[in-house]
């Protein structure tokens, strides 16, 4: 591995040397090392680019690095990466990208991730995307998340874009059979002219299931980013979702909620929330001796942790 | 040792004066500002700290002219203020909050001394985002904290006791007593609690937007009762201890 992509290794799952347990690093379009333990397989698959990792039911306390690093400038990646996730296996899954784009052509990865737990599973889902360019090619990264839950199966996914990635669709779906929890933290930062969508569609089709998806961003310079959400409770279950934004400078946010109640036991909530950074938090932070533009960093860093 | 000398503010909508030559010095420990509200005193402290600039008149800090320093210049220069409505922040932590007082990393055993004096249970609350789920008298409790952490030569206090319920009053009252002999350097403090007024160096009333008096608790408060017509118990009470 040269200097770049460590790096960039660094940036998406801070990683300074090989991880512990099961991994599949993918660098510029093809897997480059893998380790599979017991009870953690990882498969490359016959008929599309990607793979499938197959956790065996029970397992308990492991860990799945599948970072993908892209320092080629102009290459445009698609993957596809599906999960099997045992019966009452307890993981977590770390995944992420970071493309160093130093030429004039732009760089692309889309990853289609499907996750499938079998019954009372728990994934804790860590990704994080990252972007540097040095040229005039752009980072564009368009990540698609299919999750399918069975019974009694909970899962955290916590999805972090800070920096550098210069166009996004992020598609997020998900199915939920009985007693199924689907916990979704999304935090993105844009800056400059970048264009950010988002888009979670959750179907609660099981009785006493629940999701709880949570958003909070800052749109900074002359970004665009734009929130679509769709909870649709089809059965007695618990919705929440929650958008949080700061705008700054001359950007645009848009947030179009959706709830839709399928069943009289379906009880879905939303909260959206858009606004520049209140002065009176910018006040008091500058009493306790920082300059505005500290304030407003700690503000922002505290916003997004 | 702060001075203000002629201080005007005309409010920028209307031209309307809320602040009419106010000039007083504070070189007494702890001194007290009262008066009816809407009276100007919330106005003046902000004036002191930076947030709102005078329309004329000038403010000096230990002889130097802070008038037209920013509230950050104002604030490494060693003014402290602790706002009646605490701001709460979405993310940040209380550590997060008393860190960022203390200018400088500090152990996570002095963040919890600072909130043990304002009898907050440290351990609660370390790691606790400053955000609606704490209540008004839990973010007033750790506004003084910052204070406390900041521990510049002077410390302004707009009306600690506000949001504070009567159980909690008598810990903030003793807060304040050991501020008083602690802290190096001075306190003001916008108070209406007779306690807290008790136990001042110097009594200042502010009224109409003026100055109204200004003196020992001994010399002010016999006044004070009898201007805002205060019941018979209380003032009789002042006479005894007189």
């Amino acid at each position: 591995m040269d200097a770049i992509q460590k790096q960039l290794l660094r940036e998406i799952a801070d990683l300074h040397e090989t991880p512990e347990g099961a991994y599949n690093l993918r660098a510029d379009g093809s897997g480059t090392a893998r380790k599979t333990t017991a009870n953690i397989d990882i498969v490359t698959k016959a008929d599309k680019p990607g793979i499938d990792i197959i956790i065996k039911p029970n397992t308990k306390k492991e860990s799945v690095h599948i970072p993908v690093i892209i320092a080629k400038s102009g290459l445009k990646d698609l993957v596809y990466n599906d999960f099997y996730i045992g019966e009452n296996a307890d993981v977590v899954i770390i995944a992420g990208c970071g493309i160093h784009n130093c030429g004039d052509q732009d760089s692309g990865h889309d990853g289609i991730h499907s996750f499938h737990l079998a019954k009372n599973a728990r994934v804790k889902y860590v990704e994080k995307h990252y972007g540097a360019n040095e040229g005039k090619g752009k980072n564009v990264m368009n990540p698609t998340t299919v999750i399918e839950m069975e019974e009694g199966s909970y899962m955290e996914m916590a999805t972090t874009q800070i920096k550098g990635i210069d166009d996004t669709i992020r598609k997020t779906s998900a199915v939920l059979k009985d007693g199924a929890k689907l916990v979704i933290k999304e935090n993105i930062m844009t800056h400059g002219d970048q264009y950010a969508e988002t888009d979670f569609a959750v179907d609660l089709n099981g009785k006493e299931c629940g999701a709880d998806v949570v958003s909070r961003s800052v749109a900074k310079d002359r970004s665009v980013q734009l929130y679509k959400s769709n909870i649709r409770g089809n059965n007695e279950c618990t919705g929440h979702t929650e958008c949080d934004a700061i705008i700054m400078d001359d950007a645009k946010v848009t947030a179009v909620p959706m709830l839709e109640a399928n069943d009289i036991n379906a009880s879905l909530i939303h909260e959206a929330a858009i606004g520049k950074i209140a002065g009176d938090q910018l006040i008091k932070l500058m009493t306790l001796g920082l300059t505005e533009k500290q304030a407003e960093e700690q503000i922002i860093n505290g916003f997004l942790k | 040792m702060l001075e203000l000398k002629n201080i005007v503010y005309k409010a920028p909508e209307d031209g309307k004066e809320i602040i009419s030559d106010v000039s007083f010095t504070i070189d007494d420990r702890f001194v007290a500002i009262t008066g009816p509200n809407g009276g100007g005193k919330s106005t003046i402290a902000k004036i002191i700290a930076g947030i709102i600039k005078p329309t004329s008149g000038r403010i000096l800090l230990d002889g130097e002219d802070i008038t037209d320093l920013s509230i950050t210049e104002r604030a490494n220069k060693g003014v402290s203020f602790a706002f009646q409505q605490p701001v709460r922040f979405k993310g940040i932590t209380v550590k997060d909050l008393i860190t960022l007082a203390a200018g400088k990393p500090i152990k996570v055993s002095d963040v919890c001394t600072y909130l043990s004096e304002v009898g907050l249970c440290a351990r609660d609350y370390v790691n606790r985002e400053v955000n609606a789920s704490l209540s008004g008298g839990e973010l007033k409790r750790i506004e003084i904290a910052m204070i406390m952490a900041r521990g510049t030569k002077l410390s302004i206090f707009d009306e600690p006791e506000a949001g504070i319920d009567l159980w909690s009053f008598g810990n903030l009252i003793s807060v304040f007593e050991k501020m008083h002999t602690k802290i190096n350097g001075n306190i003001l403090i916008i108070s209406h609690q007779e306690r807290i007024l008790n136990i001042a160096d110097k009594i200042v009333v502010i009224a109409n937007g003026k100055l109204k008096n200004i003196g020992t608790k001994n010399e002010i408060l016999p006044d004070l009762y009898k201007s805002t017509g205060a019941c018979s118990v209380l003032t009789a009470k002042l006479e005894d201890k007189q």
